[in-house]
């Protein structure tokens, strides 16, 4: 069991992802109601929430340094804010903001924050060989920092996570391939789209480990990410962990789920990691008082995150075309050469 | 006088509807194609009328079904796979290029790949750089699929019957913005009477949407209701701009574009693709080669070559709108 400090640290972790993305939302539909257009509002783009799976999120990364390499999915805040994320500059990011972490060129399936090794993609298992690749280079430099994959259940049938297993299998590398299995990818239920009923038997096929925590216990995630982890940190190659959790919200905003039955909408919503986390405080002699305090600081820290992003300035145009390379070469800066045969003395008038 | 107007994926969709009942050998594959009936209603309400064996929910595995869909095809059956976003060929070009699009060569004729690949492409809505591509050039560049862009719901109908019938390999390329989403407003235009009954719309054959005689604008998808925006507005100031819809692009129609440029002597091409070795100069260098005495002025409006930003000023930056072309008009002029 972790310790009470441990404890109430998952838990403020939950908390602030949970308030952090009830207040996206909020800021999200306004201008997109009541008919919902996606081009409008403050925030731009999609928004994929990730309430409901803050325990798979915490309970792994909270056994991470800063030196260790996490790579999410499209679904990234809570495994962001677990990861130590700036989250002022995430949050601007994701209004689209010059000062956000990536000068807002990503957007909210695509935060880099290099500081603490964190990183997302929005193309589905890709982020699989990445983690792989930060494995390989911790071994090669003899270090002992390890990479984390996350990736979603609908994920686990993706090319690229078969071929990420094998290679970090082969060369024991130190990586865990974490998968929050909300049993839906959008609108498919895991069974229409796979014969297997747990992601982590996918282990079996090439001789790794493959742990199931079959419930959202921020407690039960943390314990299994504790043997996870600490193979991978010792030397001995990687794991899969595979942890039930649930999907709270539609796919994205905006998704009107009319796949999905009423009752299937209802049991996620009952069945809430939060609540399960505060009865462990509670056993560990926390009081409302205690809890509320923790809460409390979590949403002013998003109050004042949300405040900040939206007083940032919004990129300059120009810098549209700045970025496209590090070391840009020389001669082709002009991305658009001004080419007129009139001008140009050719067939001109 | 046909009183019934389709959005675009309405027109794709009875299309596809009509072309399953035909004949038993079509059927549909891709992510959240049953229940969800597509992200972008490529499939509203077939589920209902064919089940789950032909309106196929498929595993989170490009390689797999879209092979499969090679697979199927060369035994003869007409698959419909879709590509939710084009932005996604990368985890399964293998099986889209050096499969489905070269097996009929390499087998020196004797086998045939009669699928279709659907997919959406575009952007001005921030999704950033991994979901707002639009690629044409890079699927027109490799030779062995045949590839589509319908602009309005007229086209989509006539070119998705055509494009399953064909016994070739053929990507469909349809614009989010003109499918007619609830949740992404599209414009007018692509929103048309549509006939109830099939009728097929050859490839091959540009659309001359706006005729005029002073400038030539060339383009497809949403570009091209764009192009038709400016060419209004330059109509206001005594230009006359003459408005080209390609609708395929191979095969490509360069003797509609060749005639048209004969006559305007002047070119702007428009494309929501990069600039650089695609669509663009392709067209240029089609005139060039066969009208270069015609040719007085060329501009393009294309995507600079940057993937593509996700913050709304940096988009619009790089997006090229009706303001962008009209300027390019009158730089021509
Ligand atoms: C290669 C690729 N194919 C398809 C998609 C579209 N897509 C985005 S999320 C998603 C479902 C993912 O489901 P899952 O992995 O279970 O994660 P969840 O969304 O449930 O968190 C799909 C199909 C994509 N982004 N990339």
């Amino acid at each position: 069991m972790p310790s009470v400090e441990r404890l109430r640290a998952l838990y403020a972790d939950m908390v602030t992802a949970r308030y952090y993305e009830e207040r996206l939302q909020e800021e999200y539909l306004e201008g997109k109601q009541p008919a919902f257009d996606i081009s409008a509002g403050p925030i731009p783009g999609e928004l994929h929430l990730a309430a409901g799976q803050e325990a798979a999120a915490v309970g792994v990364c909270h056994h991470l340094r800063d030196d260790d390499v996490v790579t999410a999915p499209h679904r990234p805040h809570h495994v962001a804010i677990a990861k130590g994320i700036d989250l002022k500059r995430m949050t601007a990011e994701i209004f689209g903001r010059d000062t956000g972490l990536c000068s807002g060129k990503g957007g909210h399936m695509h935060l880099f924050d290099p500081d603490v090794n964190f990183a997302c993609s929005g193309i589905i298992a890709e982020g699989c060989p990445p983690a792989v690749g930060a494995g390989l280079a911790a071994k090669k430099r003899n270090t002992d920092s390890v990479a984390v994959a996350y990736l979603g259940e609908g994920a686990i049938d993706q090319g690229g996570f078969f071929e990420s297993l094998n290679f970090a299998a082969v060369h024991d590398l130190p990586v865990v391939f974490v998968v929050e299995d909300n049993d839906w990818a959008i609108s498919m239920p895991q069974e229409r789209v796979t014969d297997v009923e747990s992601a982590d038997t996918r282990a079996d096929g090439f001789e790794m480990d493959g742990i199931r925590v079959d419930h959202d216990d921020a407690v039960a995630v943390y314990e299994a990410a504790a043997e996870a982890v600490g193979r991978a940190r010792d030397g001995n190659g990687p794991t899969i962990l595979s942890v039930q959790v649930h999907r709270r919200m539609g796919h994205f905003m905006g998704d009107p789920q009319s796949y999905r039955s009423d009752e299937d909408q209802e049991a996620a919503l009952d069945r809430d990691s939060i609540e399960r986390m505060e009865a462990h405080l509670r056993d560990h002699g926390l009081d409302d008082d205690d809890l509320g305090a923790v809460r409390a600081e979590a949403h002013q820290r998003v109050d004042d995150a949300i405040a900040w992003a939206k007083d940032q300035p919004k990129p300059d145009p120009d810098d549209a075309y700045e970025h496209v390379f590090t070391n840009p070469p020389s001669g082709v800066t002009d991305t658009e050469p001004d080419f007129d045969l009139a001008e140009t003395g050719g067939e001109g008038e | 006088m046909i009183d019934r107007e389709l959005t675009m994926s309405r027109a794709i969709v009875e299309a596809i509807g009509s072309e399953m009942r035909e004949n038993e050998e079509v059927f549909y594959m891709g992510e959240d194609v049953a229940d969800y009936g597509g992200i972008f209603d490529s499939t509203q309400g077939l589920l209902e009328e064919f089940g789950y064996d032909r309106i196929m929910d498929v595993p989170i595995s490009e390689t797999a079904y879209l092979g499969a869909a090679v697979g199927a095809a060369q035994q003869g059956m007409r698959p419909i796979a879709e590509l939710m976003f084009v932005d996604f060929f990368g985890v399964a070009m293998d099986q889209i290029y050096n499969q489905m699009a070269k097996n009929t060569y390499m087998s020196g004729g004797s086998v045939s790949v009669p699928m279709v690949m659907t997919t959406a492409v575009g952007g001005t809505y921030s999704d950033a750089a991994q979901h707002s591509q639009t690629l044409y050039g890079t699927f027109a560049h490799l030779p062995g699929m045949k590839v589509v862009v319908p602009s309005t719901a007229y086209d989509a109908k006539g070119l998705m019957h055509n494009a399953i019938r064909d016994d070739d390999p053929v990507v469909y390329m349809y614009h989010k913005r003109l499918m007619g989403l609830g949740w992404l407003p599209a414009p007018a235009g692509p929103k048309t009477p549509v006939p109830e009954e099939d009728y097929t719309i050859p490839f091959g054959k540009a659309d001359v949407k706006r005729e005029g005689s002073d400038v030539t604008v060339v383009t497809l998808g949403l570009h091209v209701h764009r192009a038709l925006d400016a060419a209004e507005s330059l109509a206001d100031d005594g230009v006359d701009v003459e408005v080209i819809d390609l609708r395929t692009l191979v095969p490509l129609d360069r003797k509609t574009v060749v005639e048209s440029v004969e006559k305007t002597g002047r070119l702007v091409v428009v494309d929501e693709d990069y600039r650089s070795f695609g669509l663009s100069g392709e067209i240029v260098s089609a005139v060039a080669d066969e009208a270069l005495d015609s040719l007085e002025a060329v501009e393009r409006v294309a995507m600079p070559d940057v993937p593509i930003p996700y913050a709304r000023e940096l988009e619009h930056e790089v997006q090229p709108d009706a303001s962008d072309i009209e300027t390019a008009v009158r730089n021509v002029r």
